[in-house]
Order: structure tokens, then C-alpha cells, then sequence
């Protein structure tokens, strides 16, 4: 956990470095709530509101630090870079400052860890990179890492946050829902147990694709989770649509979630449902 | 030449012959079956068993509707999930009794609205795109009109997609990509082009195996020629297991994307 409260400290204070004044620690206020809080304390609970049990939006590598096993995480290296396939104008400059504003080169992290001893393949997209949209390369990765997974008999966890396909490699981008699908197949072939996690949001073409396919799919609490945007739903139906639609709990009132669970207490549970299908667990 | 835009006018024009006309213009012994067996009987897909020159095949088709009650019937071939899950149906269908499957592509796109989230339009989406990598029968797709982003796909996870001349594909409609990027939904022409939605551009990304020639004049010529194309890749792939199949369809979709390998 110290990694985590690490990453939210600016720099060590005054009275650390011998100075005489304290400095204020950095404090957070809680959008929903309104509670203020911390930045340290809120980290500490895995950026949960302790007050209200709002979750934050976390980066990518935030995320797997609140949920592999400290140091377990192997990141798979792809060496895929991200090309401009179209032309598209401005593509370029904002995939720069994507990389700027997350530190990521992709909108996602493909590798290998252990939840509470239990190993797993894992992806986790992330929302800080062009609101975690799939193009060619979220595509391969994901792809790669289901492959990687069927060839040495692991199950997989995913971690979805996503606008959807991203426009900018246009028909490409769409092709990546068949491909990914693909690669979930495949591995479900070989009996592979596939758990996602919808986090806040979860739409567009990631939902018509992997993020729908796992065998067991959780959310975090109140996830975004749909197809269409809520504009333009209600730009086509003329109707104003109920705050909680397109929610987590609206989601699997409807029926396409499993389980609602809170970031803290998400490693217990990704715990119990790998060890239940481990090979020769049910023997 | 006609522009992106040009072309994608042509493929939304109304008087353009819809998934019904193929069908009709090229099965004979047709039974339509309706249904997703679990919650209704989505009109913006049809579906059903019919012949290719005695040779039993399923179709399925998103149907924009010919007249305006039609239209609206169909909800102007914009699918709710029912729809996606009827055509799984038929394909299972057609994957049990060792029927090639053909499907026929033309929608502005799944239909955005309440009824479909709570249905979950995803989700439907989604089993199609993996249960039809998985299909050990034949899939041949068609896109006649707009190929519609994943509204589209949902019926396009085939071994061979044909694009007509005039018909486009996109992850997005011009007019959303448009408002998204200008806030200006009247630049769709500038978005259609930067898109790259012709049939052209999708042979060129290896999207589509082959662009066919639209005659409309000649309806019955251009469907007797689709017909014998048809019934020359069902041989060339009864070649091969089903298991053959679904593994040369996922090799297929395996290899599109752009990236550069460091």
C-alpha cells in the first residue's frame, strides 16, 4: 500500500526535511459527498471515499497496485507502437499528449500477477489515455495477452474502462471488437475462466465486445456501464432518462452483472472465484 | 469518382434495393423464421432458410424497410438486441445442420435507446461477435447499404465480406464523428473522408475480400451473378472442417489493425 500513498504525495514536507513549519497535508474533497478528507487517507482506502464509498477514477497502474499482490505484476512487453492509419487530422498530437497526461504509451497494461497467491493474466485499460478508447494497438494487446493466457492455462482478469472504439483509426478500430472477441473464444475453448471488472465507464464498443464476455462479470459500484451515450439516447428518443440508467446497479437489475463490488473488497473476492477454478479445484 | 460522402448518401438513399430484395431476388423455397425464442421478434432483422440453386442456406438480413409503415416497423434497420440474438438463433441453427450462413449488412447502426440498454445491446452485440468466430459453418456477409459501426459487425464476423460499390463501413456515422470533433454535425462530408468508409478503403484494409459492382437497373442480373459467387465460396470452404473454419475466420480478423512493432 505505501506505493500507493506514495504516488499521491507531492514531495516529502518541510518537518521530514528538517524545516520548523508543517506543511498542510494535500487534502481531497469527495464529489459526491462532499466530505474532505486526506489525499493520504483516501489512497489508503484504495481512492474510496471513506465517508460515502464514492470511487475515484484511478489510473491504469494506480489499479494494479490496489489489486495484484505487491510485486507480483510482470508486465508483458509487446513493443507496439501507434500508428496513424488514416491520416487522421490531429491523431498524432493527441496520442503525444495522451502519453503526456498518463505516463502510459497505450491505453492499456497487459501482464501477469498473483491475487493473493493466485495467478492470473491481466489487462487493465485506462481511463487517463484518450478515455481508454480501443484502437489497433489496445486491440493486439488485448489479443496477445488472451493468447498468451490459452498457451499457459491461466485465467484471465480485465479490467475495463473505455469510451469505446476510438474513432481516430475509424473502421480498424471496429475490426478490434471481432478480433478481441476472438481471442475470449478461443480461450474460453480451452477452458479458460475469464472474470471482468467494469469500472467507471465501461461503453461503446468495449461493452459490445470483451467487457460483456467474461464467465463471471463484476462492476465496481456505480460504473457507467452501457452501449449507446446517455446524449445521444436521449437526443434520439426526445426523453429525459432516470439518473441511475446505464449504472452498475441499473445493469444488473437488467440482468448483465454479476456482482457489484467494492474496490476493497475486490482482492477477497477475485481470491475466492480464482482458487474455485483452479484446474482440478471441483475434483 | 464520387466522394466518401457522395457514397454514403447513395447507400442511406431510400430507393436503394434492401436486405429483402436480395434475398428475395436470390433464394427460392424461402421459410422466414421469426423470433429470438427469448423475448421477440425484432423486424430490423429477417431471417430464415432458403435455397442457392437447391443448395440449403441460412439468411439473415438487417432490413431497412421498403415504405414508410414498413420503415417504421423495422425501425429504419436500426436492430435492438432481440434482433442480434435472433440472428445467433438462426445461426446456431445453421451451424447444427451444416447450413452455410449469409448475412446481409445494412444499418445506420444498433438502435440507441432505453428498451435496448435495458436489454442490453452490448451484451447482444457481443455474443454474436464470439459465438460467430466460433460458428463451424460457412459465413459469407454482404454489406449493401451502411455498414453501421457495431450494429453492423454484430452480423459481419464472417470468413468473406463483400462490400457493394456504393456501400461504406464505420466505427462511427460522419454526422456523430462530425459533432465529436468540429461540434458540427453539417461537416459529416469532411468526416466521411477522414474516416475512410468506402468499399474501396475497406479492400484496401483488408476489411472486405472483394467490392461488387452495382447494377440495380439489372436487379435480377446483378442477384444471379451474387448467387454464383456465393455458390463458388461455399464449395471452395465445404472444403474445409468446421473447426477449419472458425479458425481460418479468427486468422482473418486476427491480422486487422495498423501498429508498428518496436
Amino acid at each position: 500500500m505505501n506505493n500507493i500513498v506514495g504516488m499521491f504525495r507531492k514531495s516529502r514536507n518541510v518537518l521530514e526535511s528538517g524545516g520548523i513549519t508543517p506543511e498542510v497535508e494535500e487534502k481531497i474533497r469527495c464529489p459526491i459527498c462532499k466530505a474532505i478528507d486526506t489525499k493520504r487517507s483516501v489512497a489508503k482506502n484504495k481512492m474510496v471515499c471513506p465517508v460515502c464509498g464514492h470511487h475515484y477514477r484511478i489510473s491504469a497502474r494506480t489499479r494494479i497496485k490496489t489489486v495484484c499482490d505487491k510485486g507480483s505484476f510482470q508486465e508483458i512487453p509487446m513493443h507496439l507502437q501507434t500508428e496513424n492509419p488514416l491520416h487522421f487530422p490531429g491523431y498524432a498530437n493527441k496520442i503525444e499528449s495522451a502519453r503526456l497526461a498518463s505516463g502510459q504509451e497505450e491505453g492499456v497494461i497487459c501482464g501477469t500477477a498473483t491475487i493473493r497467491q493466485q495467478p492470473c493474466a491481466i489487462f487493465v485499460m485506462d481511463p487517463q489515455f484518450m478515455m481508454g478508447s480501443m484502437g489497433s494497438v489496445v486491440g493486439e494487446k488485448i489479443t496477445r495477452l488472451f493468447e498468451y493466457a490459452t498457451e499457459h492455462d491461466l485465467p484471465v482478469v480485465g479490467f475495463t474502462a473505455s469510451g469505446g472504439a476510438r474513432m481516430q483509426e475509424g473502421v480498424l478500430s471496429l475490426m478490434q471488437m471481432a478480433k478481441t472477441s476472438g481471442a475470449v473464444h478461443f480461450h474460453s475453448q480451452k477452458g479458460g475462466l475469464y472474470i471482468t471488472v467494469l469500472t467507471d465507464p465501461t461503453t461503446g464498443g468495449v461493452t459490445a465486445s470483451f467487457a460483456m464476455l467474461g464467465d463471471i462479470i463484476l462492476s465496481e459500484p456505480n460504473a457507467l456501464i452501457g452501449f449507446a451515450g446517455r446524449r445521444v439516447i436521449e437526443q434520439t428518443t426526445k426523453k429525459k432518462l432516470p439518473d441511475d440508467f446505464q449504472r452498475a446497479e441499473f445493469l444488473q437489475d437488467c440482468g448483465f452483472v454479476d456482482a457489484i463490488v467494492s474496490r476493497t473488497e475486490l482482492r477477497a473476492t477475485l481470491e475466492r472465484l480464482l482458487k474455485q477454478h483452479r484446474k482440478g479445484a471441483g475434483v | 469518382m464520387m466522394t466518401a460522402y457522395e457514397k454514403l448518401l447513395a447507400a442511406r438513399a431510400q430507393d436503394r434495393p434492401t436486405a429483402r430484395a436480395y434475398i428475395e431476388g436470390m433464394f427460392t423455397e424461402r421459410t422466414e423464421l421469426h423470433g429470438d425464442r427469448k423475448y421477440a421478434d425484432d423486424a430490423a432483422i429477417i431471417g430464415g432458410i432458403g435455397e442457392l440453386d437447391g443448395k440449403p442456406v441460412t439468411f439473415i438480413g438487417i432490413e431497412r424497410g421498403r415504405d414508410l409503415q414498413e420503415r417504421i416497423r423495422c425501425n429504419f434497420g436500426c436492430p435492438m438486441p432481440e434482433g442480434y440474438r435472433k440472428a445467433l438463433r438462426l445461426m446456431k441453427q445453421a451451424e447444427k445442420f451444416h447450413r452455410p450462413i449469409v448475412c446481409f449488412v445494412d444499418t445506420s447502426g444498433a438502435y440507441c435507446g432505453e428498451e435496448a440498454e435495458e436489454r442490453g445491446q452490448g451484451q447482444a452485440i457481443a455474443d454474436n461477435l464470439m459465438q460467430m468466430m466460433g460458428m463451424e459453418t460457412p459465413i459469407i456477409t454482404i454489406v449493401i447499404g451502411e455498414g453501421g459501426s457495431g450494429g453492423a459487425l454484430g452480423l459481419s464476423v464472417a470468413n468473406r465480406i463483400y462490400m457493394l460499390e456504393n456501400a461504406v463501413y464505420s466505427v462511427i456515422s460522419p454526422e456523430g464523428c462530425a459533432s465529436i470533433l468540429w461540434e458540427d454535425a453539417s461537416k459529416a462530408a469532411d468526416a466521411a473522408e477522414c474516416l475512410k468508409i468506402t468499399a474501396d478503403d475497406m479492400k484496401r484494409f483488408g476489411v472486405a475480400e472483394d467490392v461488387i459492382i452495382e447494377n440495380f437497373d439489372a436487379f435480377d442480373v446483378m442477384c444471379e451473378d451474387l448467387k454464383k459467387r456465393l455458390l463458388s465460396d461455399i464449395q471452395e470452404m465445404e472444403r474445409f472442417s468446421g473447426k477449419e473454419l472458425s479458425e481460418q475466420r479468427y486468422a482473418r480478423f486476427r491480422k486487422l489493425g495498423v501498429y508498428q512493432e518496436i
